[in-house]
């Protein structure tokens, strides 16, 4: 579970560290968009460049952002080839029986290749340099206009949070059940894939009844410390605005702004 | 003294069909800073009582009396203010996701104004001696750090009443007597009153009043020493105490030993003297 990046948060002290995490999923989602404005190498080079002036500010080894780019190698391998290998037009470069290798089709593999990076080292990036609770924080904050159409929008932010509190608990309640089977002569990963599928129940039984007593138990106290809802809550957690998340908003619209001065001028 | 708590004919039962309450007829009061402890074997309702005072479950029948005020449904959420509960499990109760995220949780719910709860949060986590800890998350803490943070939940409400539901069942012994060391410190500075649910004998030497309940009635209320004098303790929950049990041994080998309850050093000086008379 140590070599999973996706969701880990590193702490440190650099400037995209201390940015709100409204404007950093804000800016998520629009360069997510932005990306596919781009449709030649100088459009990509620009994001490129913009991506990596990102990760070179947060300070964090850049080891770090590949291994977030390992789990999804193959994912990546795979659509490059068969962009690669099925794309047709353009001049042919090499050619196998009815399989050719055109021009467009090294293009276009560049093209997703480069999606690809750019958007895992982006989200690398949000979810590395801010902390998971901040994170539940901005979704909720960032919903809070949807409040007038009747979403619990505090509701949501309370579940995200206690979700995210109780990853660690429920990861230590897997291993002891795991290890007390064990004890009790229960072998996981044998057989074939009825037997452990089978395997699995022996977990996931124990796992959620005690799911439903720390929620009992959870309800309770939250009750007798006054919990009634999110009317007339005050909020410890409050989020900053700082003139750089203005300063990383408007560098995107910029750059939204010259990709496409750039496509129509071509 | 002024009652700070009142309970008169207290009755309950899980189970709408039987006939067998949980707590029945049950009736208590506590003074105000006073330290009263519940004991008696699993079962035998005491976790139920606290919280019935709580307003956590509604009782059948009875009256509770909460600072000259009886706990009604429309006032459960003012008088709860008045209570802070600390329960058995550190993990279930706690519902922050930083330490400090945890013991603002609670002022929170309260509309406490922000800046107030900064330096209210600062001064709880410094009183039970966890504020080099405030940023650490739950999963990192033992046990007994968690027990601590709950407190500091408490402290920082200030509330009159602090009912500890088996807080310290699940901790270690050391974790134990810090718990109980916090408790005891907080009692003197803020003057507030202790229900204390245990199996604990340390926990439960500590009351002024032991209340000892049995099938969901109460047995006995009693002084903790006149309550260890007697040798059926295990019977109603509780260990016997060392001392007792030293006591016990050296009666049978043969030694005169007087027939009342003797602290550690009220029996090691004991001893020392019969020595010397010899």
């Amino acid at each position: 579970m140590d070599k999973l990046i996706i969701g880990r948060y590193i702490p440190g002290e650099s400037l995209i560290h201390r940015m709100d995490p409204r404007s950093k999923l804000l800016a998520m989602f629009a360069f997510v968009v932005i990306i596919f404005l781009a449709n030649d190498v100088i459009g990509y080079g620009i994001l490129a460049v913009f991506t990596f002036v990102g990760v070179a500010l947060s300070q964090i080894k850049l080891s770090y952002f590949l291994k977030g780019l390992r789990p999804m190698l193959g994912l990546i391998l795979f659509t490059v080839i068969f962009q690669m290998l099925f794309t047709t037009g353009g001049d042919v470069l090499f050619q196998v029986w009815i399989l050719k290798i055109t021009t467009y089709s090294v293009q276009n593999a560049f093209y997703i290749f480069m999606r690809f990076v750019l958007i895992i080292f982006m989200s690398t990036l949000l979810t590395l340099t801010t902390p998971p609770l901040t994170l539940a924080d901005g979704i909720e904050t960032g919903l809070a206009p949807l409040k007038k159409i009747k979403v619990p929008v505090h509701e949501i932010g309370l579940m995200l949070s206690i979700s995210l509190r109780f990853i660690p608990t429920l990861m230590d309640d897997t291993t002891m059940i795991m290890n007390a089977q064990k004890a009790r002569g229960m072998d996981f990963g044998e057989g074939n894939l009825v037997q452990k599928v089978k395997s699995v129940i022996p977990i996931l039984i124990p796992l959620f009844v005690s799911s439903f007593r720390r929620a009992d138990d959870l309800a309770i106290a939250m009750e007798s410390r006054g919990y009634q809802g999110g009317e007339g809550r005050t909020k410890y957690r409050v989020l900053k605005w700082h003139l750089i998340d203005t300063v990383l908003l408007v560098s995107l619209a910029v750059l939204a702004a010259a990709l496409i001065a750039w496509n129509t001028l071509k | 003294m002024t009652k700070i708590l009142k309970i008169t004919k207290l009755k309950y039962k899980y189970d709408e069909e039987s006939d067998v309450h949980a707590v029945d007829d049950v009736s208590f009061d506590v003074s105000r800073g006073e330290w009263v402890s519940i004991i008696g074997r699993n079962g035998s309702g005491k976790s139920t009582t606290a919280r019935l005072i709580d307003g956590l479950m509604a009782a059948e029948s009875g009256q509770i009396e909460i600072d000259g005020e009886l706990l009604t449904e429309d006032n459960v959420w003012t008088l709860r203010q008045k209570i802070g509960m600390v329960f058995q499990n550190p993990d279930n109760q706690f519902v922050g996701s930083t330490v400090e995220d945890d013991v603002a949780f609670g002022m929170e719910n309260q509309g406490v104004p922000r800046d107030e709860m900064l330096s209210r949060v600062d001064a709880a986590l410094s009183r039970v001696g966890m504020a080099d800890f405030k940023t650490k998350e739950p999963a990192r803490l033992s046990g007994g750090q968690k027990q601590r943070v709950a407190i500091a939940g408490i402290v920082a409400l200030r509330p009159d009443i602090i009912i500890l539901d088996e807080a310290t069942s699940m901790l270690d012994p050391q974790g134990r007597t810090e718990i109980i060391r916090v408790v005891r410190e907080i009692k003197e500075q803020y003057g507030l009153t202790v229900i204390s649910i245990t199996h604990d004998l340390d926990e439960a030497s500590f009351s002024d009043k032991i209340i000892v309940m049995k099938d969901g009635k109460i047995e006995q209320i009693a002084t903790p020493e006149k309550l260890f004098l007697n040798n059926d303790l295990i019977e109603i929950g509780l260990d016997v105490p060392f001392a007792s049990n030293v006591a016990a041994d050296l009666r049978r080998s043969g030694l005169d030993i007087p027939e009342k309850y003797l602290t550690e050093s009220e029996l090691a000086d004991f001893i020392w003297q019969s020595i010397l008379t010899k």
